[in-house]
């Protein structure tokens, strides 16, 4: 039973993040006090956001290199906006991030659903791209706290129950995603369409479609989290978010999801973004240059992939979370 | 969906030699860049000068050395996304060594041993291991720039001995610089050794079918081993190039480079599933990259505007011959 467990990678990261905290807080007492583990959580809120736009994608055998950018370009023109325009409501800015997302992410869509391009190839084209739009939109400028509005600024600091509300979106987002990735044909179709691209097209799935939907839901929580980040950040510029999209990649290779798709849950990639955020804030408390941060989650990402690889060898391709399937499947094996 | 995947079309007849030359995709290529080149010298007065034109094949020679080697790469069906950040490692052991007193030669020893050192780690972990390789890179990308961060974190090396500028800077006869004149050797080695030896012919069988190249009795695990080992080794030689061409190291140095090389390989007619390229295609996509670059720095146009030209080459380039076989497609059914 307990080797049972120890078999879903989720438990083990919880056990893997729990022995971390355990671990940081010997060094430092304050490390694991309720309230430090609610600002973890909301300084790791857009990765953990950004992390399940990702999912989507790699479930469908794709990769969205392009999400940072996204960021990039989205928080850049809701910022240029707020500070052109300060009369307009938060909730019109919102839509008008959540909007230039999606349409960024269809852009994406559409080349690998109409064209059938590798989705690595597309997203590092768009990738400068969005990037470089960002820059033609603001001429280089930046886009400072004293141009942006109070509400623009602290609507996702307001506290609720002790949580901001830029956590409280994540938990939102992370519960629409667990939603959708279980109880929607569009999630079956994206697990299907991963795991297995010829037999999800004979059960009448488009996996081309099903590809697009998997960017536009990247690219509109890439939309949101560029307003988030702006936000949080109280600053937009050109370089926001730089290499912002390895660190999404990361998160799931952590969660184990399968880079070969069809392999993962939302759980693991909410655990993947997590463990990331945790070492993050536990590198100054610990006396580690902030500089290792780049190398120790590079060392992570090889890691997992090998745990992964592993594991996935060892049990096969499972697409369908069915019990009485996965127990014949290793029954058979 | 309804496309036929080219690969598996076999046309009854394969045309005269002569419309196969033109029809071919470096002929369409050598069109693009000497448009480009009369293009740029009607905006630019400045440009036709030979060395103004010496100058400009700086702008791609350090790339293109990689990028002969990632086209083996990508046509064995595998990626490298690390190079860039091999550069970077590489570049700051060189650092390390020159402020220990190092020489010349001795510096240059360091900066091959060091690609080359990243390159075996590449290829353990993607053929020994048989990991996915866009994830491995991914991975090993932010663990070797991590590793440069971690040496040099905000701070730069520079003192390099005067005679190591040689390899940046120095003239092999007239306008012919170093950097050129190995740029056009390796090109030769390159050619030779996937057009006209059994390694290429391998190569090719690998990217085609990874099945039937193995049950044909090509060892393929070795040949991808040694392919990793190839890019390393030239990433290695390019650091030695840049390093001493700008006469300092910093963690950021060679960014984003991963994206100009593989755009230069696609570019170049290298198909990204693997199975088809030729060097010469990737010689003349690098003199096309260089004089885009070049001839739009003449016009004062900035950096980041430039790399959303390269993004936008790179996805047209790929999506015109996709968007002309589907028009093809429906012209004959």
């Amino acid at each position: 039973m307990i080797r049972q467990l120890f078999k879903f990678r989720e438990m083990l990261l919880v056990i893997i993040i729990a022995i971390l905290l355990a671990v940081f807080s010997t060094r430092s007492p304050g490390f694991a006090t309720p309230g430090n583990l609610a600002n973890i959580f909301n300084d790791t809120s857009i990765l953990i956001i950004l992390a399940l736009g990702q999912m989507a994608v790699i479930l469908t055998k794709s990769i969205d290199l392009s999400v940072a950018a996204n960021v990039a370009f989205t928080g850049m023109a809701v910022g240029m906006l707020n500070a052109a325009h300060p009369e307009l409501p938060l909730a019109l800015i919102l839509v008008v991030a959540l909007c230039i997302g999606a349409v960024l992410g269809a852009i994406n869509g559409i080349f690998v659903w109409k064209l059938n391009i590798p989705s690595i190839v597309v997203t590092l084209g768009t990738l400068t791209i969005y990037r470089g739009m960002a820059f033609v939109l603001s001429g280089g400028a930046w886009v400072n706290a004293h141009q942006m509005t109070a509400p623009f600024l602290q609507t996702p600091r307001q506290l609720f129950l002790g949580l901001p509300i830029l956590g409280w979106t994540a938990i939102v987002i992370v519960a629409v995603m667990h939603l959708v990735m279980s109880r929607t044909f569009l999630g079956r179709a994206i697990y299907a369409s991963g795991g297995n691209p010829t037999a999800a097209v004979y059960a009448g799935i488009d996996v081309g479609r099903t590809r697009f939907f998997a960017f536009v839901i990247s690219g509109t929580l890439a939309g949101l989290c560029g307003y988030l980040w702006v936000s949080r950040y109280a600053v937009a510029y050109v370089d926001i978010a730089a290499g912002f999209e390895l660190d999404t990649v990361a998160a799931c290779v952590i969660g184990g999801i399968s880079t070969l798709g069809g392999i993962g849950s939302v759980a693991g990639a909410v655990l993947g973004a997590l463990f990331l955020g945790v070492i993050k804030n536990a590198l100054p408390v610990i006396n580690i240059s902030p500089f290792a941060q780049m190398a120790i989650s590079g060392s992570v990402i090889i890691a997992a992939v090998i745990f992964n690889a592993r594991q996935e060898r060892r049990r096969g391709r499972i697409i369908l979370r069915d019990r009485g399937a996965s127990e014949q499947i290793e029954v058979a094996a | 969906m309804s496309a036929i995947p080219e690969k598996r079309l076999i046309p009854d007849r394969l045309g005269t030699s002569a419309t196969r030359l033109f029809g071919s995709w470096e002929a369409l290529l050598f069109a693009v860049a000497v448009l480009i080149f009369i293009a740029n010298s009607l905006a630019s007065p400045y440009f036709l000068n030979a060395w103004n034109l010496s100058d400009a094949t700086f702008n791609f020679t350090e790339k293109a050395m990689v990028a002969f080697a990632m086209a083996l790469l990508i046509i064995a069906g595998e990626i490298d996304l690390s190079v860039a950040a091999i550069i970077a490692l590489a570049s700051t052991a060189m650092g390390a060594a020159a402020q220990a007193g190092v020489g010349t030669p001795g510096l240059v020893a360091i900066g091959i041993g060091t690609g080359v050192g990243c390159g075996v780690v590449n290829g353990i972990l993607v053929a020994g291991l048989r990991l996915p390789s866009i994830v491995v890179t991914i991975g090993t990308m932010s663990l070797f720039r991590g590793i440069a961060y971690i040496v040099l974190g905000d701070k730069a090396y520079g003192g390099y001995p005067g005679s190591f500028a040689y390899f940046g800077q120095g003239y092999v006869f007239w306008v012919f610089s170093f950097e050129f004149v190995l740029f056009a050797v390796l090109a030769i080695l390159f050619a030779a050794l996937l057009h006209a030896t059994n390694f290429g012919r391998r190569v090719y069988a690998i990217g085609n079918n990874e099945f039937a190249a193995r049950f044909s009795g090509i060892r393929v695990e070795r040949i991808k081993f040694t392919l990793f080992l190839l890019t390393g080794l030239m990433s290695g030689i390019a650091a030695v190039c840049l390093t001493s061409r700008l006469g300092s190291t910093r963690p950021s140095i060679a960014q984003g480079w991963e994206l100009e090389i593989v755009t230069m390989v696609v570019l170049g007619g290298v198909s990204i599933l693997g199975g088809a390229g030729t060097i010469g295609g990737v010689v003349i996509a690098a003199f096309v990259m260089g004089l885009v670059t070049f001839g739009l720095g003449l016009l004062n146009v900035p950096g980041i505007v430039m790399s959303i030209f390269i993004g936008l080459l790179l996805i047209v380039t790929i999506t015109l011959p996709v968007i002309i076989r589907q028009f093809r497609h429906r012209k004959s059914a």
